[in-house]
Order: C-alpha cells, then sequence, then structure tokens
C-alpha cells in the first residue's frame, strides 16, 4: 500500500510550551486517518503542520513520498477544511468552488463543468449560482468539502468541520462524510475531540494527549484493548476503580491478576504491561461489561453489591448511577431497555458481576493529571 | 402609537432638524439665490445665470476646477494605497498587544492641528530646511532646492492630511474580516495578489467607499495645504472661492462657485458609488 503522508518526529516549541512533541505516523493511501484529543492537546498544530501554516521545530512531513520542508500551504498538494469553514462571503457556491482552479490557471470551461461534476458528487447539483448564506449548515460543509476536493490533494485535512452542527445533522454528516471519503478515494486526516466522530468514521484513530500519540489503532481495537489509562479513560466511559495487585497467575498464555479493592473485595482480572505483586493498579470497567443480577451458576465471575443511587433515562444510553455498600465508589452500569431491570429503584441494593476479561488493570500512574478532559495551555 | 413615544421623537429630532436647517439647509437656499443673481449694466441686481456664464468663459475657472477634480480622485487612491497595508499590517500582521499601540502612533499626528502639521512639512521641505540643510552637509546637492510649491510637495501634504480618514474605516473593516477566509485562500492557492484582490479588498469595500468619500470631500474642500505647499502656480478651486467673496467681494460669484463645486462632489460620489456597486446607506454604516 502506498503511503500518503508520512510524519516523523515531529515536534513544534511555541517559546517554552512543546505542543507537539515527537509525534510519528503514516496515512496509507485512501485511508480515513483521525486524531482524537482533548482541546489543547495539539492535535491543531498538528494538523497546521501538515498543511503549512506552520513549520515544524524538528522533524520532517512528506507528502507522496516528497519532503515539504519549506513548502508553503498554497504550493502543498494537500487542502484543509476549516473549523468555520471558511467559505468565501464575496462569492456564490460556484466562486468559491473555482477558486483553486482559477489559481492554477485552468481554462474557464474545464473550471465550468468540473465545478458541476463536484457539485453533483457531493449532492449539490445546480448549486452554482447560490449565495453561501442561502446554504443550510450541512450544505456549506459539502460546499467547503467540494471546493478542496475539486483541487484533487493527495490528502484533504478536517479540522473538526462537525463542531458547529446540531447533534442530528452530526450523525448525518458522520455516516455521509464516510460515504463520500470511499467514494472518491481521497485519504481523509481528521481531527477531532468528539470519540464517536473519529470511532464511526475512521480506518485508524491517534488518540493524542499533551502532544505526544498514546495510541494509534483501528476504532475497535481502542475500545476494547486501550494501551494506556489516558486512551481507557478518554475513548468510551469508563468507570476506574483503585486496587492493589495481590498474586499474578499465568493462564492459556495470559497474565491474570488477583486484585483485592480497598473495600475487601477480591477481583482476577486481564493485565496491561509489566506488574508486580503489591502494586497499586487502576482498574478500568466499562459501564456496559457489568452486569446486572448475573445468575448464580456462571462461574469464575467477579461478583459485588451495589446500591442504585438514580436512573439515568436516555433510551438506549440509559445508566444506573449506583456505589458501593461498604463505600461512596460511584459507579455507572448500562441498563439495557429490555424491560429486564424495571423493578430496579433507587435505594435498591442490586448484585453485579464482571468477566475478569471485560476489566483492565493499569499500573496506578504518577504526576499525571487524573482527568483526561483538563485543558492544557 | 402612545402618545408619549411620539414625544420622545420630537425631542430627540428636533436639535438635529435646527441643525440641518439653520446651519446647512438656510445658507444653501441663501446661496443659491445669490448665485442666480448678478448686477446688469445699469448696476441693479436681478435674475442672471451670469455667474455660470463666467465660470465656462474664463478658462482659469475651469481649469481649475477641472485641476482641483483630478488632483482630489489622485489624492484619494494614493491614501487608499498607502493605507491599506498600514491597516492590514495593524489588524492581521502584529501581535494584538501592539495593535493599540501601532493604531495610537498614526493617530497622534492628527492631535495638533492641520496648521501645525503643514508647517512642520514646510520647515522639512523649504529651502533653508532640515532636508536640505542634510542633503547639502553630505554633499548630495550643490545649492538649496526648492521642494516646496509644487504639484508634488502639494499632494503629499493632502495625502498625509487625508490619511487618517481612510484608516479608520479600513481598519474596522479588516477587523471583521475572518482570518481564516485569508488562510483558506492561502490554502487553495491563492498568493498575496489574488487574495488582496479577490478576498480582502471585496471584504473592505464598505470601508474602502466610506473611507474615500470622506478623504475625497474634505481635500476637495481643502483650502489650507494646497495653499500654503502648492504655491501660486498650484491653484485649488476653494481658493477662487475665497477670492470672490474676499479679495473681488464678488459674493454672488462665489455662491456660484461654491454651488459647482457642491455639484462636482457629489456628482464625483455618486459615480465611485455606481462604480463599486456600494450603496450611500450601506457604506455610511
Amino acid at each position: 500500500m502506498q503511503t500518503d503522508l508520512s510524519v516523523v518526529r515531529v515536534m513544534k516549541k511555541f517559546q517554552e510550551f512543546t505542543a507537539v512533541d515527537g509525534v510519528s505516523f503514516d496515512v496509507e493511501k485512501g485511508k480515513f486517518f483521525s486524531i482524537l484529543g482533548p482541546s489543547g492537546c495539539g492535535k491543531t498544530t498538528l494538523l497546521r503542520m501538515i498543511s503549512g501554516f506552520f513549520e515544524p521545530t524538528s522533524g520532517t512531513i512528506e507528502i507522496n513520498g516528497r519532503n515539504m520542508a519549506g513548502i508553503p500551504p498554497n504550493k502543498r498538494p494537500v487542502n484543509l477544511i476549516f473549523q468555520n469553514l471558511a467559505l468565501f462571503p464575496m462569492m456564490n457556491v460556484g466562486q468559491n468552488i473555482a477558486f483553486g482552479l482559477e489559481r492554477q490557471r485552468e481554462k474557464r470551461n474545464v473550471i465550468r463543468t468540473k465545478t458541476a461534476q463536484i457539485l453533483e458528487r457531493v449532492g449539490l447539483p445546480g448549486f452554482e449560482k447560490k449565495k453561501v448564506d442561502q446554504l443550510s449548515g450541512g450544505q456549506r460543509q459539502r460546499v467547503a468539502i467540494a471546493r478542496s476536493l475539486i483541487l484533487e490533494p493527495a490528502v484533504l485535512l478536517l479540522d473538526e468541520p462537525l463542531g458547529a452542527l446540531d447533534l442530528k445533522l452530526r450523525e448525518q454528516m458522520k455516516i455521509e462524510l464516510k460515504t463520500l471519503q470511499s467514494q472518491v478515494g481521497t485519504t481523509f486526516v481528521y481531527i477531532t475531540h468528539d470519540q464517536s466522530e473519529a470511532l464511526v468514521m475512521s480506518d485508524h484513530v491517534a488518540v493524542m494527549n499533551k502532544g505526544v500519540f498514546e495510541q494509534v489503532d483501528t476504532p475497535r481495537n481502542l475500545y476494547s484493548k486501550p494501551s494506556t489509562p489516558f486512551v481507557a479513560r478518554f475513548v468510551g466511559e469508563n468507570n476506574q476503580w483503585d486496587a492493589r495487585v495481590i498474586s499474578l497467575d499465568e493462564r492459556k498464555g495470559r497474565v491474570v491478576a488477583a486484585i483485592m479493592t480497598p473495600e475487601g473485595h477480591r477481583f482476577e482480572a486481564r493485565v496491561q504491561g509489566q506488574l508486580t505483586p503489591g502494586a497499586d493498579i487502576d482498574l478500568f470497567l466499562r459501564p456496559e461489561a457489568i452486569v446486572l443480577e448475573p445468575d448464580a451458576a456462571i462461574e469464575g465471575l467477579n461478583r459485588f453489591s451495589i446500591i442504585v443511587r438514580s436512573i439515568l433515562f436516555d433510551g438506549a444510553n440509559s445508566r444506573i448511577l449506583a456505589r458501593l455498600p461498604e463505600s461512596d465508589r460511584e459507579i455507572q452500569i448500562s441498563l439495557p431497555q429490555t424491560r429486564q431491570f424495571d423493578h430496579i429503584t433507587p435505594g435498591n441494593r442490586v448484585d453485579a458481576g464482571w468477566s475478569p476479561e471485560s476489566g483492565m488493570v493499569f499500573a496506578k500512574e504518577k504526576n499525571r493529571d487524573s482527568d483526561p478532559r483538563r485543558v492544557t495551555p | 402609537m402612545k402618545p408619549g413615544i411620539r414625544w420622545g421623537l420630537v425631542i430627540f429630532i428636533s436639535p438635529v432638524l435646527a441643525w440641518l436647517t439653520l446651519l446647512i439647509v438656510l445658507p444653501q437656499v441663501d446661496m443659491f439665490i445669490m448665485a442666480i443673481r448678478a448686477e446688469n449694466s445699469l448696476g441693479e441686481m436681478g435674475f442672471s445665470l451670469g455667474n455660470f456664464k463666467l465660470f465656462f468663459l474664463e478658462p482659469i475657472y475651469w481649469r481649475t476646477f477641472a485641476r482641483t477634480a483630478i488632483f482630489s480622485v489622485l489624492v484619494t487612491f494614493l491614501t487608499f494605497l498607502i493605507t491599506m497595508p498600514v491597516a492590514f499590517y495593524i489588524t492581521k500582521v502584529v501581535s494584538p498587544k501592539f495593535q493599540g499601540f501601532l493604531a495610537v502612533l498614526v493617530l497622534m499626528p492628527f492631535w495638533v492641528s492641520e496648521l501645525v502639521r503643514v508647517y512642520g512639512w514646510m520647515i522639512l521641505l523649504r529651502e533653508s530646511g532640515v532636508i536640505n540643510h542634510f542633503l547639502l552637509k553630505f554633499g548630495l546637492l550643490d545649492q538649496p532646492m526648492e521642494m516646496l510649491y509644487n504639484d508634488v510637495a502639494m499632494v503629499m501634504g493632502l495625502v498625509y492630511t487625508s490619511m487618517l480618514f481612510m484608516l479608520v474605516p479600513l481598519l474596522s473593516a479588516l477587523e471583521s474580516l475572518d482570518n481564516n477566509l485569508i488562510e483558506a485562500a492561502y490554502d487553495l492557492g491563492g498568493n498575496v495578489g489574488s487574495i488582496a484582490t479577490r478576498i480582502v479588498i471585496p471584504h473592505c469595500l464598505p470601508g474602502i467607499v466610506s473611507g474615500s468619500i470622506v478623504v475625497f470631500m474634505l481635500t476637495l474642500g481643502n483650502y489650507l495645504t494646497p495653499n500654503l505647499m502648492g504655491g501660486k502656480n498650484g491653484l485649488w478651486f476653494t481658493e477662487q472661492i475665497y477670492n470672490q467673496f474676499i479679495a473681488s467681494f464678488n459674493w454672488n460669484q462665489g455662491s456660484a462657485f461654491g454651488f459647482l463645486l457642491l455639484i462636482l462632489s457629489s456628482g464625483i460620489i455618486w459615480l465611485g458609488l455606481k462604480l463599486t456597486h456600494q450603496r450611500l446607506g450601506k457604506v455610511v454604516q
């Protein structure tokens, strides 16, 4: 597979602040690659370096195998979709789309046919004469994409273009963007802080935090096998539970740890990385990994009790907000809307359990912020 | 509608109406009446278009008139050319910390009166002035050169006097230009020229037109700068009007000239608005 974009140990410093700290990744031709991270993690800086608005302090960026050092944005085979789309309000839709081709001194009739074709492709045929402010949010989105795609860039960079849309439209545009990308086959590099956008659309997602990539993986692996505690917290919901390793055991070629929580629960869980007995750990449990009222016959299940605090009804995403009987530790558990658990009301004591396979254990972090959504300057 | 609201309107609008009527409309009407009256051969005042006729018969009058118009347009254009990069630099290039400082720096000379500023230029440019002094000292000239009292000095003085009135509307127009638009155009392959002509200038057009109207009207009606820096062979039409009123004491002739100047400025502004597809109401906002 051909590599369209190759970023090697790229670093960007603003005075003392390091925005991007030695990031490396490759994007294959025709892939949808996302960079997911909280605001201030350096993802926009990275994107602006690829598009040419910033020069990296060190490291190289190659597009189609060509080193991009010193090449200004107007000479790079990449185009950027801005967060606010940046459609030119002084021009109509046709003029907006033709802007790039006119700069390449393309013939007038070629521009006209290409504009008509690209508008057709993004589902806006005959929109040339419309004014930008006559368009709806979704239509503006498509015009912005058409304006870039008409130049046939090697890589299309997208800077959270769905951020300004309302929820319903955003859901719809996610699917549209993904469909469009697979149709045109252009390599997309998409940055977002919305994990659902990244997971739904991407072939590969890089999770970025404080200027570094924590994990680059497929959306499925990112969710089921996070390699760092940050990824576990940032991608999807997770309950965090501190505990201590009692013993380590190898079973069917996998390391399983027996752990003890401060409340006195003894659990077994799968281990990520190196651990020694006696080490402090963080246990991550997905809300949907916890089973309510498990059958007593199931073997090897980690079992504990909870006291229901409240029920957060949100359709398919409904949750139980619970605490442990022994302490105030808060736990969220998915509540399947199968009517099976309709009898559960706040104040109830309910049995819960989880399989050792679905819990994730990481060595306790030292000197790291516990809140992933904290904005770094 | 409640009567109270009507009273409010009357209270707020009456000073404006009084000001307009007493200071603008009545004098103009009086001027117009004077302009269409002249002495006949018997020395009696009566209706006559002779004042206007004289303007077309005497080449010095209409030549000065045309000269004033052409130079005013030139000054307006030069002011725009010089101010646009300055405004762009202040709003888009410099870090926000220095924006206010730089704007004040440009504003500062306008705290002193126009007369003092023009004298400043005269001190620099005259035969025994600062520039001549240094040119002689460094041996670049053998004898002092007269740099004042020509058209170049006059245009320079007029541009300098007008800059502020172009800068302020341009600053606010550029302030409202989204930086992403410039970056998007750059990203799509635009260069300095195409970004300026396709993005920046179209966006700033209302500001450019409103600045140009003010600069043009101030230049056309300027008396001090052309008089002091333009010298004897560089006549300005306002000087002709002044001469008629003060030197010849021919108020009727002066009124006619004044009216012609009003028609000229209105005409050129109308033309400018038509050419740039702007509406006066929108531009003035």
